[in-house]
C-alpha cells in the first residue's frame, strides 16, 4: 500500500530570490530517498519553471510594493513517487490548454519563450494544472523515483 | 568565479557564465552582455556555459533575447559548453533554427 513517509509545506513570498531557495530546499528534501543526479536534476528544474511562472506571471497585476506568495507542498512516499504541488492566489490562466501549448507566452516575447510547461511535462512523469481566472493557479507534478538498485545500473 | 565575466577576445565577445541561469540571474547577466553588446567591431558573441551547473527556460529566453539585439548588428551569437540537461533543453528549444545563433 502507498503511504506518505515525508510531508513538507512552505510559504513563501513570489520574489526571484526564491527561484534558487525552492530548488536548494526541494533537494534537501528529496536526499531521504537517494535520488540518482539526473533524477534529482529533473526535479530542481521542474520546481524552478513553476516556481518562476509564480513569481513572473500570477502576480503581474498587482500594484507595486505589494507581493504575493508562493506556496509548496511536497510528499514523498514509500513507493519512491515525489508529488509536488506549486499554487498560488494570481491572476490564473484564462485558457490552460493553449498556455501549455509549447512556445505559447503572455511574456516578454523577446526574453520568454513559452517552455516552462513544456519542460514541467518533460522532466516529470505526470503534470496537471489547474487554474482559476482571479483565483489562482495550482500545478501538480509527479515523480517515480527508480529503486536504489535501479539507479546503481 | 563570478556569477558572468565579459571579455574582448578579438572580434568576439565572450561572456563566461559561473551561476545557476534562472529568471533572476539572467536578469543580471543580461544587463552585463547589452552594456557591451553595441560596442564597435563585435562579430560574435560568445556564451560560455561551460562552468553552468544549472538552467531553466530563462537561459532559452536570454540566448533568444541575445539574438534578437545582436542580429540588428549582423553579430552572430555562439553557445558553447552545453553539457547534460542544458544540451537537452537547447534541443528541445527549436534555437538553433534561429539564422544568427550557432550551437557549438
Ligand atoms: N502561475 C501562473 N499564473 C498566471 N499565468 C501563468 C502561470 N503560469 C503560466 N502562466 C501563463 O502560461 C503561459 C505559459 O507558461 P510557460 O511557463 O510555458 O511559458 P513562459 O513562462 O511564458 O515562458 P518561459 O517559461 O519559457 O520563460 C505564460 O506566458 C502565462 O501566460
Ligand atoms: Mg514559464
Amino acid at each position: 500500500m502507498r503511504t506518505i513517509i515525508n510531508e513538507m509545506k512552505l510559504r513563501l513570498p513570489a520574489i526571484s530570490v526564491n527561484e534558487s531557495v525552492c530548488r536548494s530546499v526541494i533537494s534537501a528534501f528529496l536526499a531521504e530517498l537517494d535520488p540518482t543526479v539526473e533524477e534529482l536534476g529533473d526535479v530542481r528544474l521542474a520546481v524552478s519553471e513553476a516556481v518562476t511562472n509564480c513569481i513572473v506571471h500570477a502576480y503581474r497585476d498587482i500594484p507595486s510594493g505589494e507581493c504575493g506568495n508562493i506556496y509548496i507542498s511536497v510528499r514523498l512516499y514509500n513507493t519512491r513517487e515525489v508529488s509536488i504541488e506549486i499554487s498560488d492566489n494570481g491572476c490564473g490562466i484564462e485558457n490552460v490548454e493553449e498556455a501549455m501549448k509549447p512556445m505559447f507566452t503572455t511574456g516578454d516575447g523577446t526574453e520568454r519563450c513559452g517552455m516552462g510547461f513544456l519542460v514541467m511535462e518533460s522532466f516529470t512523469d505526470a503534470l496537471n494544472v489547474k487554474s482559476k481566472r482571479g483565483k489562482g493557479t495550482t500545478v501538480l507534478m509527479r515523480k517515480f523515483l527508480k529503486s536504489s538498485a535501479e539507479g546503481e545500473k | 568565479m563570478k556569477d558572468c565575466e565579459i571579455k574582448r577576445e578579438g572580434d568576439a565577445l565572450v561572456a563566461m557564465v559561473g551561476c545557476e541561469i534562472d529568471h533572476h540571474t539572467a536578469r543580471v547577466i543580461r544587463e552585463m552582455i547589452d552594456g557591451k553588446l553595441a560596442d564597435q567591431g563585435i562579430a560574435c558573441l560568445r556564451l560560455d556555459f561551460s562552468a553552468v551547473t544549472f538552467m531553466d527556460s530563462s537561459g532559452i529566453g536570454l540566448i533568444i533575447g541575445r539574438a534578437a539585439k545582436a542580429e540588428k548588428n549582423g553579430t552572430v551569437v555562439e553557445v558553447t559548453g552545453l553539457k547534460g540537461s542544458l544540451r537537452r533543453l537547447v534541443r528541445m528549444s527549436g534555437i538553433e533554427k534561429i539564422p544568427n545563433v550557432r550551437i557549438k
